[in-house]
């Protein structure tokens, strides 16, 4: 028998299992086909005329600026202005690609956000099994809230967090450190401790998310699967190998496909704030993302950071579509699209 | 036989949350140590560091903070303002934008859709946006630049559109047969039986808006415009800000707790509105499929 649950029904479902009335609605795909109504109808302008607004907002902020994407091949002159400055062809990717700068930021950016995916995934999936088995249901809601509160924090504070357990002269780790008399470590200059410090931030902040999606995932798997496992002389083990890992994979498949998509988004507040531009570990900590901003800010120069922008969301874009499209021949029912 | 297998159920749960308190505690700690900082005297923090109580413990923080209010109660305005007007500006537009998209008379909805999704694939990038919104635009120090470009995220939209799309469709069709007009329907109908949806994206809003800093950081030079979050930003480097502003003559500034008092301030409503609202997070986050990061 093969096990599997649609992700998009689980999600609809949901809520309404939680609000107490368990009520099937239908799901977003996979629903029986309606009998199909008149192509047009008279609420065709009233409908277009509602969504105005949106509309304009996303073309505005969404897709004015992908026009923008020519200044990658242009050299810009704020005198001249978008249109009016002249074309240099592909100058600005050779000078980006020959700087350095690029493939210290693009290995850092698929490397680091690598690192936070796999950390991110396997941890919640960990902790939102352990949770599972919690049956005092008080103490499994309190863990939860706990380990989903950093998701409600923001980035600035984060670095605040960071900046006062690291700081070399009253940072609290070097306060332990000197306490169990060791030597007091200057975090912020050494580039080599920053892959981890970063790892366990995101991780930080990231867990709670996944373990609530996760742990919905298991809470929706009927108890009847687990009394057939142990019918069959199933231990605890064979019960997560054989039951509830099958069934949150599609859970999984989704997440990691979605995270590999973005992998050349660097999450920018994190780094902005985490890394706050020390100059001494940029080695192991600078990514598209600040390097752009640092660029556009700091040194205002435009064109490389369009060259950097346009890379990215050329990769990105493949990104997604390639793993779109993986999804669609392992899953079709949970292609995003 | 049955009883022995609760036993062991229960010895096992006895593990587990023994197992996940550390972890627990870490997610904590962080926390605790700035409410530490900020309650500790300025002169012990500065040469005693960080730590887990407060090696002497002071109000004067706070003090000061109560003393000259003006630096932070801007900035509490400034994103107080952007929180609200922004939250309901965007409920407004994105369910305005996913309830066509749902109903299955609309002809244009699968074009609608791409247009709104599309965007979740590829962008412009930065550059072309900073350009856009400084030099088109002209939003450079206006405070609509903290909100405009927060209003259609289409994760949420997809949320919203998802649980319209669950109403049944013969009440649309009574309603319309009884003479109702589209903005009607939706209106009094649609909106009104999408409230935990509503709610739900109502508040993934706030929160995106509350701790926004980017948007700050990029447009915003005029300090009377910082929203609280780019204040503390750029309070962690320098307490110029601080001293610029203080009147608080005769004695020093007590800058290191004063940044991070000011730090639990910023925190203090998301704590307090965490304790609430969570529940309707974790719906939110299960109803609408997964957020980007």
């Amino acid at each position: 028998m093969q096990i599997s649950i649609d992700f998009w029904t689980l999600n609809v479902i949901l809520p309404n299992v939680d609000s107490g009335t368990a009520k099937l609605a239908p799901a977003a795909t996979g629903a029986p086909a309606k009998i199909r109504r008149r192509r047009t109808s008279p609420s065709n302008l009233p409908l277009l005329a509602m969504s105005t607004p949106g509309i304009l907002l996303v073309f505005v902020f969404s897709y004015l600026p992908m026009a923008g994407i020519i200044l990658a091949f242009k050299n810009f002159s704020a005198a001249s202005g978008v249109f009016g400055s002249p074309w240099v062809g592909l100058a600005n990717f050779a000078f980006l690609f020959t700087s350095g700068a690029a493939w210290r930021i693009i290995r850092n950016t698929v490397f680091l956000n690598f690192l936070f995916m796999v950390a991110a995934q396997v941890c919640s999936i960990c902790v939102a099994l352990l949770l599972n088995e919690i049956y005092e249901r008080f103490v499994a809601k309190l863990y939860q809230s706990i380990l989903f509160f950093p998701h409600f924090i923001s980035f600035v504070l984060v670095g605040y967090f960071v900046y006062a357990f690291l700081n070399a002269d009253s940072g609290f780790v070097n306060n332990i450190l000197v306490a169990l008399g060791m030597q007091k470590v200057a975090w912020y200059s050494h580039a080599q401790y920053w892959t981890a410090i970063l790892v366990l931030v995101s991780l930080w902040k990231g867990l709670g998310y996944f373990t609530v999606i996760y742990l919905a995932g298991m809470v929706a798997i009927s108890p009847e699967y687990y009394e057939a496992a142990r019918m069959d002389g199933g231990s605890k083990r064979h019960e997560v190998w054989y039951v509830t890992l099958p069934f949150i994979r599609p859970l999984i498949i989704i997440n990691v496909l979605l995270t590999v998509g973005r992998i050349f988004f660097a999450n920018f507040d994190l780094f902005y704030n985490t890394v706050r531009d020390t100059g001494l570990i940029l080695q192991t900590t600078d990514v598209i993302d600040t390097y752009v901003v640092r660029s556009l800010r700091v040194l205002g120069d435009f064109n490389m950071a369009a060259a950097a922008g346009v890379f990215q969301a050329v990769c990105g874009f493949l990104l997604v579509v390639a793993s779109n499209w993986l999804v669609r021949r392992m899953d079709p029912e949970h292609a995003l699209f | 036989m049955k009883l022995g297998y609760r036993n062991q159920k229960r010895g096992r749960a006895a593990i587990i949350i023994i197992v996940l308190l550390p972890v627990c505690v870490a997610c904590l700690v962080p926390l605790w140590i700035i409410i530490a900082a900020s309650f500790t005297d300025n002169a012990r923090l500065s040469a005693d560091g960080y730590r887990l109580l407060p090696s002497k413990l002071s109000l004067e923080a706070y003090r000061y903070l109560l003393v000259k209010p003006n630096l932070i109660l801007t900035a509490y305005k400034v994103s107080l303002f952007t929180t609200v007007v922004g939250t309901v500006l965007a409920l407004f537009a994105m369910s305005t934008l996913a309830y066509p998209m749902s109903r299955r008379s609309f002809r244009f909805r699968n074009v609608l859709s791409f247009f709104v999704f599309f965007t979740m694939l590829f962008n412009g990038g930065l550059v072309p946006t900073y350009i856009l919104i400084t030099r088109y635009l002209h939003l450079k120090n206006n405070i609509f630049v903290l909100i405009l470009p927060l209003l259609v995220n289409p994760f949420y939209v997809l949320l919203l559109r998802t649980y319209f799309r669950g109403l049944p469709d013969d009440l649309f069709d009574a309603a319309k047969l009884d003479g109702a007009g589209e903005f009607r329907v939706f209106a009094q109908i649609a909106v009104p039986l999408s409230t935990p949806a509503l709610a739900t994206v109502g508040l993934l809003c706030m929160l995106d808006l509350w701790n926004n800093m980017y948007l700050a950081l990029l447009y915003i030079d005029e300090k009377t415009l910082y929203p609280l979050q780019y204040l503390l930003y750029t309070l962690i480097d320098s307490m110029n800000m601080i001293q610029e502003g203080a009147t608080y003559t005769g004695t020093a500034t007590p800058y290191l707790s004063v940044r991070m008092a000011m730090a639990v301030l910023a925190i203090a409503p998301v704590l307090l509105s965490f304790l609430f609202i969570q529940r309707y997070f974790v719906r939110g986050i299960t109803l609408g499929g997964l957020k980007g990061d």
